[in-house]
Formats: C-alpha cells, structure tokens, sequence
C-alpha cells in the first residue's frame, strides 16, 4: 500500500493527518503493520491526556511483540478510536483510514514542519 | 547460547523461505515464527491440521548392558514402568534439583533408547550425559541426522495414512520404526499442542521431501508462534521459561513425573520439598478483565499492590480470547482463585488463579 501523500510521516512509523481545525488524526503506518504482525490489542490514550512529542501514547500489540505509539505531535487527545477494542486488526487491514488510533488537538502547527512527507519516508522505509 | 556462536539452520531452512516464512532465531536456530500468520495456523492445529519444524530438537541414542538402570539415575521418571515401543515424559535434574532439561525417552529395546531433547539443551545435556556414563554403554547424539516433523491436530490421522499409506500410527506416547518411501523413519505418538498428533523424524537428507508429502497430504506449514501459543494454552512448559535449574520439578507442578522412590540426581531435594513443602509454585493465570496481553517478564501483583512474581510465559490465547500465563508465585499465594494484577505499562489487569490447563478438552 502506498504511503498517503497528504499525509506527515514520523521516524518511529506514525503517520499524521493533514490539520483540521488544529486537530490531526495518528495512526500507524502500513510499513509498521506489517513489520508487527497481527494485532490482537491496541492500548489506547484516554480522551483529555496531554502528551508531548515523543511521548509514548499507547501501544500496538501483535502476536509477536508490543510496540510503544509515540505521537510525533505535542497536544491534547480530543478522541480515540474505540472500535479497536473489539477489531484491533483493522490496524492490519487499513492503517491509513480505519485502524486510526486517535485524533490530537496540537499545541505547536509548526512541529508539523518537523516530520517526512510521503516520498521522504517511503525512501527511510528502504 | 554466546553471542559469538554461529546461528544453525534446519535443512527445511530454504523451504520455510519459499513458503514465505518469517524467520527468526530461537534457542540458536534460525526457525520460521509464521508463514500464513499465528492466528490462522493455531486454529489450524485445532481444528485440522498442521506441521511443525521441529530439526533443531535433539535425539540421542543410548544402548547397552545396564542403560537402564543408569539413565534411571539419571533422569527423574521411572523406565521399568516402559515395556518396548512406549515412551515417557521426563527430567534431568541438578544436584539442587533443578531442571536442566525435559525430554521424551522412548525404549525400543531392553537397555535400548530413543530420547529427544530440547534445541537449546543438545549440547549441554550431552556433556552432562557424558561425564556420567558408565564404560560400556553406548550414548550417541543422533541430533544432524534426522529432520523432525510434529504433525498434530484432528486430521493427523489421515495426513499420516497419505504420507506412509500401509503403516498405522502407535498407540499415545508409543514409538515405531519403519521404512518409508525407501527411508528409516520413526514415529512418536507424541506433541506439545494437545491435540491428537504425532512427531515423525526421518534422514537429514531426505527432510523436504517429508516435509512437502506432510503438506500435500493437508498439513499447513505452522511456525513458533503458533506452537507457543498452542502449548501454552495446555499450560505445557517451555525450558528456559517455565523451567529452570533454579526450580524443582515440584515447584513447576511436574511431579507426576517424578518417582521419589528410585534414586536420581537431585532426588533428596525434592523429597525435603515433599516433606517440608515447595517453595515456590507455577501458577496459571488468566485475564478476568481487558488489557494488553501477557508477556514475559511482566510483573504479577497482588490486589493490595505486594509482588508476587514475574510472567514466565504469556499470550493472548486464540482459542480463549483472553490474556494467559504462567508464573511462580510464592506457595502460600498459588491457591486457585486467588485474584491478582498483571502490571502492564503501569496498568493493572485483573486476572485470577485458575486450574491447569487453561483450554479444557
């Protein structure tokens, strides 16, 4: 699956959502679905959880290993995507739209500026 | 195993690759951990059929005039209960009692047998073997010559009636030697899944043939992951995480297969745990609330915040859809239904003491 071109990329495989309103979505991206393996858990942030960037927020947990979600993005969790609890490998089968994991109102727009586009993070996933 | 030692790959190695599995190293071996992914092939296991690498397991032979008696000293279950082609679930222990490995003997004769040891022990059990051998009887490690395939699930028996039309399978826990195909195979009635199934070792050389008649025959090729998910669910132990030369056979609840009234390595200290009472129990515990799954190393605690002891083995089991594992917890703690906490990234999951194993057959 290609990466999104609207889409920001982070090093640790997140991707971001172009901004709406200040709040982005985050999720992981195919790359990092794939490299984990079937998830069978997501661990959630909470709706109101403040975070900075680099913060783990959570986790994806495959059959194999769990995996820390960092948000590349300093802000406020505004919602999570609950129906991850009871399908968490929707993470596997659409990473990029229905495996979303939460969406951020941001602190900072500009640490936007900071991370990959989708050509600069296909060429690190090689 | 020292991170200097070349890692060692099975000759079903390219195989497993052209098959698309995911290879990773385990107990220094290069193994596949999927093929078509851990889900699909736990479930294939219990409900058809699937087959199992398992070459990097080791297999000595012993024979000679009085391998009875000393192989009775050595290892913890007692082999005059075995009459020819039976085998036994077995211990070798330290002077502490501890466990340095669990193992399968099979006696094919008088004073004649097959043993099959973990991947990770070949080594040192047959260096401990070795410097314990009396003159005169005969111990050699067969492990590179065969290639081992564990076939198990509910169709085993019909995957087995096409790879070797003509031979019937042994009895549970049975033994056969046979030819195939113009190979000397064996066949053990044996497996660490719980399901009907059997393990089959044939030449080296010979393996992939073996291995593509098992899947043409219906077997799906399945991985470590699977296997540790399957085995776990019956609560079987893993050496290395359930088992340890720090623990006794007792304090892993493995004492049915240990006969304190025959003399082995490291019988006193477990006849002093029988008398005084063991230390130290492994429990099986399971997820009576959501959270993340179990896993090694993961701290137990209990409701009021005192640690018990830390996961040994943990997974989300397929077939139960909850969060398993195993642990020691100190004795006086290893009641069933004694509810706990599993601590997992600073989250408490509740979880209660059950009775083993965990998928009731």
């Amino acid at each position: 699956m290609s990466n999104p071109a609207d889409y920001k990329y982070s090093s640790e495989h997140e991707w971001i959502s172009p901004a709406v309103d200040g709040v982005v979505t985050l999720g992981i991206t195919d790359f990092a679905q794939a490299e984990l393996g079937e998830v069978v858990y997501v661990d959630l942030p909470s709706v109101g959880d403040t975070f900075s960037k680099e913060d783990s927020i959570g986790a994806v947990e495959s059959t194999k290993a769990a995996s820390d979600i960092y948000t590349p993005v300093s802000g406020e969790i505004v919602e999570v995507n609950e129906a991850l609890d009871a399908e968490p490998n929707t993470v596997n089968n659409d990473a990029f739209g229905a495996g979303w994991i939460c969406k951020i109102k941001l602190d900072d727009a500009s640490e936007l500026d900071e991370l990959m586009d989708a050509d600069a993070y296909t060429e690190f996933c090689k | 195993m020292n991170a200097d030692e070349t890692i060692k790959s099975t000759p079903l190695c390219d195989k497993h690759v052209a098959l698309g599995a995911k290879m990773v190293p385990f107990a220094g071996w290069n193994m596949p951990v999927q093929y078509s992914g851990i889900l699909a092939e736990h479930h294939a296991v219990r409900n058809a059929c699937g087959v199992f690498d398992i070459s990097h397991m080791g297999q000595f032979l012993v024979s000679g005039e009085g391998a009875t008696e000393w192989l009775n000293r050595m290892f913890t279950n007692n082999l005059n209960k075995l009459v020819d082609g039976m085998g036994q679930y077995s211990m070798m222990l330290n002077e502490k009692g501890g466990v340095i490995d669990d193992l399968i003997i099979y006696r094919l004769g008088k004073d004649d047998f097959f043993v099959v040891v973990n991947a990770s022990m070949i080594d040192e059990d047959y260096a401990w073997l070795t410097a314990r051998k009396p003159e005169g009887i005969s111990l050699v490690n067969k492990s590179d010559a065969y290639v081992g395939l564990a076939i198990q699930g509910p169709e085993c028996e019909a995957v087995f009636a096409k790879m070797c039309p003509g031979v019937e399978l042994p009895v549970r826990n049975g033994i056969l030697q046979f030819e195939a195909d113009g190979d000397a195979c064996v066949v053990c009635r044996t497996g660490y899944t719980g399901e009907n199934g059997f393990e089959f070792f044939c030449p080296a050389e010979q393996g992939v043939k073996w291995f593509e008649k098992s899947i043409e025959s219906g077997a799906l090729p399945c991985g470590l992951g699977a296997r540790d998910s399957l085995r776990l669910e019956m609560c079987y132990s893993l050496n290395g995480s359930d088992l340890s030369p720090e623990k006794t056979p007792l304090e892993a609840g493995l004492s049915w297969c240990c006969d304190l009234t025959k003399d082995f390595i490291g019988v006193e200290v477990l006849r002093e745990q029988k008398a005084a009472g063991r230390p130290t129990a492994l429990v099986a515990i399971e997820y009576t609330g959501k959270g993340a799954p179990p896993r090694h190393g993961y701290e137990v605690q209990l409701p009021d915040g005192t640690p018990l002891g830390e996961i040994c083995s943990g997974v989300l089991s397929p077939s139960l859809g909850k969060g398993i594992a195993m642990l020691y917890v100190p004795a006086a703690h290893s009641k069933i239904g004694t509810e706990v906490n599993v601590v997992v990234r600073g989250k408490s999951v509740p979880a209660v003491i059950i009775k083993k194993p965990f998928l009731k057959k």
